[in-house]
C-alpha cells in the first residue's frame, strides 16, 4: 500500500520547534515549582541561568505555536461528528475502532488539545510577562504577581499533562509518528483512523 | 549569611527537616515608636555594619530618605503626619524593615534550596549566593520588605544582623540608637519591656498604646511599640491584620505536590494504558 502527505517540511519543522521549546520551558519551569524538580536546574546551568533562560525559551514556544496554529486553525474546528467520537471514547481507549463515526484530519481529541493550547499559551506568555524578572516584574503591583505566578503554574500544569496524554498517543497508535517525522502516514493507516481525511486525499 | 550551623529551623525549598540540634534564646527587636526622635541614626549604622552605600536620591518633601527600601538600604524611617483628634497633629516615625516572621511569607515562597533560611532564634536570613533572583519572596511577604538588587539580580534585605546575633552581640542599630527606642534581647524580655512601655503611655493619656506582634504570621521578631495600637495603618501604612497570602501557602502547601503527584500518575497512567489495552495497530499492516 502507498503512503500520503500529511505534513510538509515546514509543518514539521515547526512543529519541533514547537516541541522542543515546550519541552525546555516545561522542564525548566518545573525546576522551580517544586522542590523535588529543582534538580532539573542542572541542565540549564544552574539556579539563575534556568531563571533567566526560562522565559526566552517560552517566548520561542509562543511565537512558534502561533505560526503552527494559524496552519492548523481550519482543520481544528469541532463538528458534531467529533462529539459523538468523544462520546465513545471509551470504545477508543480499548482499541475498539470498529464502527467510530468517521474522523476527518484531525479526531476530537487531537482538536481539544489544540484548543486547549491555544487558550493556555497566550495566557502563559502574559503572566510570564508579569513575573518576569528584572524586566517586567517591577512594574507590576505585588497583588497582581501573586495572581500571576499561580495562573501561570496552574495553565502549565494544565498544559503538560495535555502534552502528556498528546506523546502518548503518538505511541499508543502505531504509525504516527512518521508523519511527523518523514511527513507521510502509510493508506492503511489514514484509512482506519482518519477515514474522511483519507477519501479527501485520495478520492477513494 | 551563615549563621550557626545547628540551629536551621526552616529551610527554603528543602522538605526535610535542617539541622536543629540545639535551641538558642529566641531573640527579638522592640521598636518603640513613642521613643523614637527619627534621627536615623540607626539607618546610618546599619549602612556602616553592613557596608551598603545606596545612591542618593532626590528629596520628595518627606523626612522619608531614602524613600523607599532597597537592596543597598535594609532600613527607613517612614514618617507620617497624623491627626489623631482635630487640632492634635502627631509625627509618627516608624523604622520599617523585615521583620523577622515567624511564620515568613518570603521562605515559603522561594523555590531556591537556601536561599533562604530561619534560625530557631527567629533571624529569617537571605543567603544571596543560593538566591535565582526570581523575585517570588516578594510575593510572599505580608510586609512589602526584599528588593532585588539591580546589579546583581539578588534579593536582600535586613538580616537583623545575624553575623553579630551569632557572636553575642546586639544588631548594629540597637548599638547606636541614642533614645532607647531600640531594644534588643529574648522574645520574653522584649514582650515584657513592651508591657512596661505600654503601661506608662497609657498612664499618659494614650490609651490604645499596644504591642505590634502580629500572630497572622505566628508572631514577629521584630516588634513595635504603637501609640496607636487600634490603628497600625497610621504609621505608614503598617497592615492591621498581616498574613501570607493564601495565593502563596495554600499554593505553595498543598496544591504543588498534589499537582506533581498528578504528573506522575498522567505518565503511569499511560505506561499501563499499554500494559493492559497495547497499541492501536493498523489492521492491515497486521496482515502484511
Ligand atoms: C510563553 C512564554 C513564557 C514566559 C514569558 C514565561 C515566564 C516565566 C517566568 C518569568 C517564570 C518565573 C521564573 C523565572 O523567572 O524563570 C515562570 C515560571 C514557570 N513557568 Fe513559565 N513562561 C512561559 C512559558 C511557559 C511554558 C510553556 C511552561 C510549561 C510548559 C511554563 C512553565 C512554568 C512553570 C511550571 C513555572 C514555575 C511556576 C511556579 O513556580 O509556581 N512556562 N515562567
Ligand atoms: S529572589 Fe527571593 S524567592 Fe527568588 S531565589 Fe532569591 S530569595 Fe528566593
Ligand atoms: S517581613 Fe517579609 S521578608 Fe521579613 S521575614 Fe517576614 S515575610 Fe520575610
Amino acid at each position: 500500500m502507498g503512503t500520503i502527505q500529511r505534513y510538509t517540511a515546514k509543518e514539521r519543522s515547526n512543529h519541533w520547534i514547537v516541541a522542543i521549546a515546550f519541552v525546555l520551558a516545561g522542564l525548566s519551569g518545573l525546576a522551580l515549582f517544586h522542590p523535588a524538580f529543582f534538580f532539573l536546574t542542572n541542565l540549564f546551568g544552574g539556579g539563575p541561568w534556568t531563571r533567566i533562560l526560562h522565559p526566552f525559551i517560552g517566548a520561542v514556544m509562543f511565537l512558534s505555536f502561533m505560526a503552527m496554529a494559524a496552519r492548523f486553525w481550519r482543520a481544528n474546528q469541532i463538528t458534531t461528528a467529533d462529539r459523538q467520537w468523544m462520546g465513545r471514547i471509551k470504545d477508543v481507549l480499548c482499541n475498539h475502532d470498529q464502527n467510530l463515526p468517521e474522523v476527518g484530519k484531525y479526531n476530537a481529541g487531537q482538536k481539544y488539545l489544540f484548543w486547549v493550547m491555544v487558550v493556555s499559551i497566550p495566557v502563559l506568555l502574559l503572566s510570564g510577562i508579569v513575573i518576569w524578572q528584572p524586566w517586567f516584574a517591577p512594574f507590576f503591583p505585588v497583588g497582581l504577581l501573586r495572581v500571576a505566578v499561580v495562573v501561570h503554574a496552574l495553565v502549565a500544569w494544565i498544559l503538560i499533562l495535555g502534552i502528556i496524554v498528546h506523546m502518548y498517543a503518538a505511541i499508543w497508535v502505531k504509525g504516527s509518528v512518521r508523519a511527523m517525522t518523514r511527513g507521510t502516514v502509510s493508506e492503511a493507516w489514514a484509512r482506519q483512523h482518519h477515514r474522511a481525511w483519507y477519501r479527501d486525499m485520495t478520492g477513494k | 549569611m551563615a549563621l550557626q550551623s545547628l540551629d536551621i529551623k526552616a529551610r527554603s525549598a528543602t522538605t526535610t527537616q535542617p539541622p536543629v540540634a540545639r535551641d538558642p534564646i529566641h531573640v527579638a527587636k522592640l521598636i518603640d515608636i513613642s521613643k523614637c526622635i527619627g534621627c536615623k541614626a540607626c539607618q546610618v549604622a546599619c549602612m556602616e555594619w553592613n557596608d551598603l552605600r545606596d545612591e542618593v536620591g532626590t528629596n520628595a518633601g518627606t523626612y522619608d530618605n531614602p524613600r523607599d527600601l532597597t537592596a543597598q538600604s535594609w532600613t527607613v524611617m517612614r514618617f507620617s503626619e497624623v491627626e489623631v483628634e482635630q487640632g492634635r497633629l502627631e509625627w509618627l516615625i516608624r523604622k520599617d524593615g523585615c521583620m523577622h516572621c515567624e511564620d515568613p511569607g518570603c521562605l515559603k515562597a522561594c523555590p531556591a534550596p537556601g536561599a533562604i533560611v530561619q534560625s530557631v532564634n527567629g533571624i529569617v536570613d537571605f543567603h544571596q549566593e543560593h538566591c535565582i533572583g526570581c523575585g517570588y519572596c516578594i510575593t510572599g511577604c505580608p510586609f512589602n520588605i526584599p528588593r532585588i538588587s539591580k546589579k546583581d539580580s539578588k534579593a536582600y534585605k535586613c538580616t537583623l544582623c545575624s553575623d553579630r546575633v551569632a557572636v553575642g552581640m546586639e544588631p548594629a542599630c540597637i548599638k547606636t540608637c541614642p533614645t532607647g527606642a531600640l531594644v534588643f534581647g529574648t522574645k520574653g524580655d522584649m514582650i515584657r519591656h513592651a508591657e512596661g512601655r505600654i503601661a506608662d503611655l497609657k498612664e499618659r493619656g494614650y490609651a490604645n498604646a499596644a504591642l505590634y506582634n502580629p500572630e497572622g504570621v505566628g508572631g514577629t521578631h521584630v516588634m513595635y511599640v504603637l501609640q496607636h495600637g487600634d490603628q497600625p495603618e497610621l504609621y505608614a501604612n503598617l497592615p492591621k491584620d498581616p498574613h501570607i497570602s493564601p495565593l502563596v501557602s495554600v499554593w505553595k502547601g498543598i496544591t504543588k505536590p498534589l499537582m506533581s503527584l498528578g504528573i506522575g500518575l498522567a505518565v503511569f497512567a499511560g505506561f499501563f494504558h499499554f500494559i493492559n489495552a497495547g497499541p492501536k495497530e493498523v489492521e492491515e499492516e497486521k496482515a502484511d
